[in-house]
């Protein structure tokens, strides 16, 4: 469990464009960001380099007590634009798949399946789902996860009203939990939520 | 241990899910196999010598066509970087990676091999060996070939860039294993080149998951 997130004066650069400098965050278990800013402003970065797959340019990101590689490897999830579930499979054999790979049981998986309203669609192959039934299993893989920090990525994007309004109190249930997000948006979340503003730094850099 | 079982299945499954990928390789193998006697003349006496050393250029050749997507989809569609986030090291998902490839494409074509040598001419006693050199072989070509799909990963037209990586990697295998098949159709003592066969299997089984994990790192980044 991470209780803590410290993002401390982190500048990413990418091919030779720096992002943005001096990027600052703190959360607390059962905390939220939403990282806002225009296209390409490094938002999706920013939650890579949490995820340990992107490099600092500046500054650090620590996980409390937790080792960093101890954290990225057990208490972290991202969920992004690109869910590497394969086309060819089964909606269940990717979730129980993944279930697995997070260290999820396989009774979390059904559970987060019913909770996603998938039980119906889990025999079909995953691309026969809509993009938003799409999205709703890789967010069932999420909820399924026993990671308490969520890096997602536009979570909203692809999924209707209803699913916006029901993917909210998802969040609300993980916060509650002591869980903590950080979510790229472009629309409001639905839970209270850090606004932090990613933008590029003053021109004369 | 459990996670290492289930990404082994899901490739398996995969690479057979793929078009049927392994049927694919060992179509391409029977028809390069048939290509040669008739670019060499069907000269039995010519052919039947030339058969275990084609038998097994072929089979390198056939072990490049599913490399290319080793780690290509799984870096595309953003699974290699879920795999990155658990407690299994990337190289180790790396070697399953490339595990999974010589079971599902490597087995079916070391089957093909006796069979391709056979109908080229060779000694039906030669048969095992190919078997066993193609197995062997198969899973040095499997390894070494993972290092160069991982090198090209994120590179315009990846696949023909893993090749040219690749073959000149291929060629201490292809040595050794030909010299194993020549000096037991000779009556020679073939062990010494078999033996170097698996130590270079060996090698690419220890050494190449450090690079793939380390060029997978790099162009996820």
């Amino acid at each position: 469990m991470i209780d803590v997130l410290d993002i401390d004066g982190v500048a990413l650069r990418r091919g030779g464009r720096l992002l943005f400098s001096g990027l600052n965050l703190r959360l607390q278990a059962g905390e939220a960001a939403a990282l806002v800013g225009r296209n390409g402003a490094g938002k999706t970065s920013l939650l890579r380099a949490v995820a340990g797959l992107v490099e600092l340019e500046a500054g650090t990101i620590g996980f409390g007590a937790l080792d960093p590689a101890d954290a990225r490897a057990e208490h972290i999830h991202l969920a992004g634009h690109q869910d590497g579930q394969k086309p060819a499979r089964t909606a269940w054999e990717e979730l129980a798949f993944w279930a697995r790979w997070t260290g999820a049981t396989e009774a979390a998986a059904r559970q987060a399946a019913t909770a996603l309203d998938l039980t119906r669609l889990l025999d079909l192959e995953v691309r026969r789902l809509s993009a938003g039934q799409r999205r709703r299993l890789s967010l069932a893989r999420l909820l399924a996860s026993p990671r308490s920090l969520w890096l997602l990525d536009e979570p909203l994007s692809p999924l209707d009203a209803d699913w916006r309004v029901r993917f909210g109190q998802i969040m609300a249930g993980h916060l509650a939990g002591g869980g903590m997000i950080i979510a790229a948006v472009h629309d409001p979340l639905p839970i209270p939520a850090k606004a932090v503003e990613i933008a590029a730094p003053e021109a004369g850099e | 241990m459990s996670r290492a079982m289930a990404l082994l299945s899901r490739e398996v499954a995969l690479a057979w899910g793929r078009g049927g990928g392994p049927l694919v390789s060992v179509g391409f193998y029977a028809g390069v196999a048939t290509l040669l006697p008739l670019a060499t003349g069907p000269e039995p006496t010519r052919l039947s010598a030339i058969a275990p050393g084609a038998a097994w250029v072929a089979l390198a050749l056939s072990a490049l066509l599913s490399l290319d997507r080793l780690f290509e989809r799984d870096y595309e569609d953003g699974a290699l970087d879920l795999m990155t986030l658990s407690p299994v090291p990337l190289e180790l998902v790396c070697a399953i990676k490339c595990l999974g490839q010589w079971v599902a494409t490597a087995a079916p074509l070391a089957m093909a091999a006796p069979l391709a040598a056979i109908a080229l001419g060779a000694k039906p006693q030669l048969a095992p060996l190919v078997f066993a050199c193609a197995l062997m072989g198969g899973l040095a070509f499997s390894f070494v070939g993972g290092i160069g799909a991982a090198l090209s990963l994120g590179a315009r037209r990846g696949g023909l860039l893993t090749a040219v990586i690749v073959l000149p990697l291929f060629v201490p295998p292809v040595i050794f294993g030909g010299g194993a098949l020549d000096a037991f159709t000779s009556g020679l003592p073939w062990r010494a080149g078999f033996a170097l066969l698996a130590a270079y299997a060996a090698a690419a089984v220890a050494l190449g998951p450090i690079a793939m994990a380390a060029a997978c790192r790099n162009a996820l980044s």
